[in-house]
This record gives C-alpha cells, structure tokens and sequence, in this order.
C-alpha cells in the first residue's frame, strides 16, 4: 500500500542501504565526529598535541628499531620523513579500521534502544579519523619543508602527488569495507574479535609502511602485490617523497578490490544491523 | 481506514533459547543446507510452540510474539500490558526498528520515535548543552529543530544552572530528567514510550505525566506506552492491548484490559500451606471470607483470619495484612499491633482475626498481601499466600456512586457520608 510511510518487514532485498535515510541523519553524523574529536583529549593537559606527539615517538621508535637495529634501507631517504609518511597513512588505516570493526560491539547500547541508519557510525567514524588524519599529515609536511628547504637530501615532489584525496579515499574506503565485514561477522562469531588485533599488526609487516617495495626481494614482491594497499602507500611515497613506485595497474588493482569489498560489507552489514540485536 | 495510523500483520518474532557461541556455526550451516539447497523446513523451527517462560518445552527457539494483527487509529493512546514476557517490550522493539520482525509486517504512518530508555547515546564529557544535541540527533530530529527547543528542553528538565557542565558531574537523577526532557520535546507521529515514566522525583513524575498527556491529546498523536503501572496506564490511555504468551488475548477500552489482565491472576480467596521461614515465622492457614453470610457484600463485615507460627522470639514482629484495590493500589494496613500494643509474641502457635466492617469497601474486587515480618528486618511472607476477593452488590440497591462500570463515579470507598437534606 502506498499510503504506509513506514513497512517493517523481516527481509529486505539485498542491496537495501538507506541512503535516504543516512542523509536525513546526517546533523547526526556531525554530531558523532564532533563528539569524537572533542571528548577523546578531555581532561588532559596537553589536549590536541596528542595528535602530534603519537606519531612523533612513533617515528623517533621506528628510526632507533628498523632504521638502526635492523638497518632496513629507506630507499636514501631521511629516515625520520619515511618512517612518517608510512606512519601517518598507516594510523588512519588501522584507526578506521579498528573503529569500524567493532562498531555493533560498542554500539549495541544505543543501537538497542534507537533506530537510525546505522551506517551514520562508521561513516562518521572515518570522518572524524581524517580530520585527526589531516592533522598528523600537516606534521608530515611540516617535516617535508624541512628535509626539502634545509637539508640537501634527496626529497622531490612530483604531480602524483596530486592522487593524494584519491589514495585517501581508497584507504578510508579498504578500512571502512574490511572494518564492516569484521563487524557483522563478529555479532554471531567472536572468533574474529581475537584476530583482528594481532591480525591488523602483522598486516603492516605485509604492507610497505616501515620499508620501501624495493627493498623486498624479488619474488615477496609479488606476494606482495597481491595486498591491495600496497599500491596504495607506494603511490604516496612517489608522489612525496620521489622514492618508490607508481603502477597504475597496482591502483586500478587496489580499486577493484575495493568495489567488491564495500559490495560485500554493505550486502552483510545491512542484513546483521536488522537483527543484530538479538545475537550480539 | 484512512484513519489506521499503525497496522500489525501477522507479526511474529522468534528468538533463539540458550547461549549463542559453540555450536551455532554448526546450526547455521545445517540450516542453510535444509532450507536453502534441500527447500526443506527449518530443522530448529518447531511449530506450534508457545512461549511459555516456566514450563519447559523442547527446542530452543520460541515465539516471543507470535501472529500478532491489530490496528491502531491515530490519535489513539494505547497502553500495551502483559505479564514479564509477554512480549510487550519485544513489540516496541519491533516498532522502534531495533530489531526486525521474524514474519510479518508492520505497517506505519509517520515517523516513528521512540522512548525506550531516556538519555541514549549521552556522552559523560559532553556538556549538558551538547548532549541534548547528540541525544536530539539521535533521535532523529534535525539540528534546526532542537535549537529551536533547546530553551523549552532546559527549562523543562531544570537544570538550567548546570547545563555547560559534563553530564559526568550530574546527579543521576538530572541525566535522567535531561534525557527524559529530550525526548518529550521531540515531536514524531507516533510515539513509543516503555516505562520511562518511572523517573525522577515524585515531582518531575507529575510534570513527565503531565507532559505525556498533553502529547497524546493535542495534536492527534499516536502513542503506545508499556508500563506495569495500571494507575498511570488508566489515566493516560484510551485503548488497552493485552498480550499473553506473545499473542494478543484481548483488546480495547483501557479499563477493561486492566480488569482482564487482572482477573487472570488466579483468585485465592484461602490460603492452606506455609509460607516463611519455618524456623522463624511462618504463616500458617489464611482465609477471608464474609462473617455470618456466605458471600461478601456491601453490607457483611469482612473477616480475614490466619495463622502464624512463631518459632523463634523476634523482637518487634509485624503480623497484618495490605489491602490493595484491584488496580494494586494500596488502600490500607493492618497490625495486629495496631490495637494490642504488644511488642512481640512469645514462640507458639497463633491465630489472628481481623474485621473489615460493613460499608467500608465499594463493590469491585480486592486483594490481601500479607506481611508478616520482622520489623526493618525481613518479610517472610510472598505473594504465594495474597488472597483475592470479591464484593459484590448484594441485595439492597445503593445510589449509583459505586458502579465501578462507570469509570467516572468508581469509588472504592462505600461512603455512608450523607447525614440530611432539608429544604430551605
């Protein structure tokens, strides 16, 4: 009947996202990234710096352990600039990541007494991750202009650069698809809560983060073709840094994987938020 | 038809008994081979089963609601009660969308919000300011309209002084208050409301009814409320839904799904058994019946005797009775102290008789909870041993103050006030 302005019913078909729906929401969606932005330094001193300071000693860390004990090449490039690059790209993909694979879990006390797309969560999520994202990447540039202006190291930009929004979006859009489908799996099955966290960990070791493609041996190279971030964080660091490569076919790679992927979490993750609730 | 703002089709939910983990990857895939490739019925789905929380029954998935069609008019005020697990909780569910239905539909005009529990999603560094935003915004209003309601919300929720302050530092009875203030102000067709009015002060309940009533009569709102307080139930709604075992078992004015609910409960008009500790106290035999006469009316005295076994010297014992109308609104309280003064009673056996005289109770049906005890101290009596009795009407006709059919003129008081008429 047309007149019914809401039909509850057990299924839907199966690509049934509420884009309508997520839209009228979205002053929700600001709420939440605001939310998130001003409640994590609360009550602490230094507040906002801590944006900085993590990937900071982070960075100081990987230079002592990798760059000095282990003595991996960063391709003749400053280490502290490698190690940041790497850095600054791989926090926002483990941080979406992790937000988004958990959210029925953290969640499941409001989204069991409230009906809103629960899509608003993740989305807003990543939101809020970049703005943190785009904070530390200021950082990184701030150490650019050094290493570039002051120092005679080996640093170019060049126009790949500008791919810079496209590789952020395909990162954003790989964590927020693989957090989605953890997430749904993990309301009935919490097996994969377990993996997720050490999971994530070895995944930066198959992913260039803290060493440049070229400095893999021949045939783990093409192993680790086969990651679709790869591409992904080899393209950045050509565009910035002139180390590395680009392979557009590693890209057009990267985004197929990714339309199957967000097909796939969007499938799962609107057929568990029906129900979710009584299994979670 | 047109007027139809809520239509429910045939809307049943299952639910799963027992822990989920082990074994349900097993489950699944077993499902999935028989009903899928084989196009076979569920393995685990077994017909024909009610949800019946006490008795057990084989297979673990039960019908939490199950073939549920009624519809709703808009404008309607309808209270939902059942006992604990009847299902009520698991059809506002439904309705607020927090989860789906098994089969069914539900079919809606409007927007639906919901009240299921006040202050979702508050945040306890947010200011008192930003958790009314976030809380609006989950709710589904837009940031427009709470600016333009905040003043009302804060004034409504009184808490004026301290809505720059994190909601960590309030008391837990302001976040309440502001959740609840939230959620009264935002303005759906359809309004779902599960026991939240038993919230705050006695006074901020009284503003929350208040407000609630004004919701439902004004503007031709659609409300559905779930309480276990009949009082405010009666007072709020118009039309009643009684649901039993997750099936409808009756419906329409509200009053008369309350005597309906209530008649279900077994009338024990004696008690033979023991109940307490029988170490300490115990109540013994326990009876109510009308004295003289076979049957209690207007005009019998009423006469409640039992049994006590006191087994032990306590040092301030309460032996007596609550009288409870039949909406369980307590009416009165009897010691057998009351009169006798005396402290305790020494180890023994005892029996204990108490009158009600003629013309005290209006005709309707009433309940005895007994209590004995030992006095701030425990309560051996449960509800195992209340008596449930009837006064009726009798033979002599009264004036038309008592008609309990009559909502407006239910007294429960037979009052025999009149003393004179004269004309001047």
């Amino acid at each position: 009947m047309s007149e019914w302005t809401t039909v509850i019913k057990p299924k839907n078909s199966l690509l049934d996202i509420d884009l309508k729906g997520i839209w009228r929401y979205r002053d929700l969606v600001r709420m939440y990234v605001r939310r998130d932005i001003v409640t994590v330094y609360k009550q602490t001193i230094l507040g906002p710096l801590w944006f900085l300071i993590q990937p900071m000693l982070t960075t100081v860390m990987y230079m002592f352990v990798f760059g000095g004990l282990a003595g991996i090449s960063t391709d003749g490039l400053p280490q502290a600039l490698f190690y940041m690059a790497g850095i600054t790209l791989w926090n926002y993909f483990s941080t979406v990541f992790n937000k988004c694979s958990n959210v029925f879990a953290a969640n499941s006390s409001v989204f069991g007494k409230v009906y809103f797309p629960r899509l608003v969560v993740p989305i807003s999520g990543t939101i809020s991750n970049l703005l943190q994202f785009l904070i530390q990447f200021c950082l990184f540039l701030a150490f650019y202009c050094y290493y570039a202006f002051f120092t005679d190291s080996p640093v170019h930009m060049n126009a790949t650069a500008l791919l810079f929004p496209v590789l952020v979006v395909m990162l954003a859009g790989h964590a927020m698809s693989w957090g989605l489908i953890i997430t749904s799996l993990t309301t009935k099955y919490r097996d994969l809560t377990l993996l997720v966290s050490f999971g994530l960990q070895l995944f930066m070791y198959a992913t260039p983060v803290i060493y440049p493609l070229s400095a893999a041996p021949e045939k783990f190279r093409d192993i680790l073709a086969f990651n679709p971030l790869t591409s992904i964080f080899e393209a950045f660091k050509f565009g910035w840094l002139g180390s590395g490569s680009l392979s557009w076919w590693g890209l057009l790679y990267s985004l197929g994987f990714l339309c199957v992927t967000t097909f796939l979490a969007v499938v799962i993750f609107s057929r568990v938020e029906r129900n979710f609730m009584d299994t979670v | 038809m047109s007027d139809i703002a809520i239509r429910f089709d045939n809307v049943s939910k299952i639910y799963r008994l027992g822990v989920v983990g082990t074994g349900t990857l097993v489950h699944d895939l077993n499902r999935w081979w028989q009903t899928s490739v084989r196009h076979k019925e569920d393995p685990y789905l077994k017909i024909g089963q009610t949800n019946d929380r006490a008795a057990k029954g084989d297979g673990d998935i039960v019908y939490a609601l199950r073939d549920i069609s009624f519809d709703i008019r808009q404008g309607d005020v309808v209270g939902i009660i059942g006992k604990n697990g009847a299902g009520k909780s698991t059809l506002l569910k439904l309705l607020s969308r927090v989860t789906s239905p098994s089969a069914g539909c539900i079919c809606a005009k409007g927007r639906i919000g919901s009240l299921l529990e006040v202050g979702t999603g508050f945040h306890p560094e947010l200011t008192g300011r930003e958790n009314i935003y976030m809380n609006g915004s989950i709710m589904g209003m837009t940031r427009r309209e709470i600016s333009r309601k905040i003043d009302e919300i804060v004034d409504f929720a009184g808490v004026e002084r301290y809505i720059d302050t994190p909601v960590k530092r309030y008391s837990s009875g302001m976040t309440v208050r502001l959740g609840f203030a939230v959620a009264a102000f935002m303005e759906p067709e359809i309004l779902v409301v599960d026991e939240v009015l038993a919230v705050g002060d006695a006074e901020f309940q009284k503003k929350a009814i208040g407000k609630m009533q004004d919701v439902s009569r004004g503007g031709g709102r659609t409300v559905l409320f779930v309480s276990h307080n009949m009082g405010s139930m009666r007072r709020l709604c118009s039309r009643g839904v009684l649901l039993e075992n997750g099936m409808v078992k009756y419906m329409g004015g509200m009053g008369d799904t309350i005597r309906e609910y209530l008649k279900d409960e077994v009338i024990q008009s004696s008690f033979d058994g023991a109940d307490g500790d029988e170490k300490v106290l115990c109540l013994r035999k326990a009876s109510v019946s009308a004295a003289g006469r076979d049957m209690i009316t207007i005009d019998s005295a009423v006469r409640v005797e039992f049994d006590i076994d006191v087994a032990r010297k306590i040092p301030s014992l309460v032996a007596g009775f609550n009288l409870c109308s039949s909406y369980q609104y307590p009416l009165a309280r009897a010691d057998y102290n009351d009169v006798s003064q005396q402290a305790s009673l020494e180890p023994g056996s005892y029996h204990l008789a108490f009158e009600i005289p003629p013309y005290t109770l209006a005709e309707g049906e009433y309940k005895i909870a007994f209590d004995i005890a030992e006095r701030n101290v425990k309560r051996y009596t449960s509800e195992k041993s209340d008596l449930t009795f009837n006064v009726s009407q009798g033979e002599t006709l009264f004036g038309n103050a008592f008609a309990e059919s009559l909502p407006i003129k239910s007294s429960l008081i037979h009052e025999r006030w009149f003393r004179s008429i004269q004309r001047r």
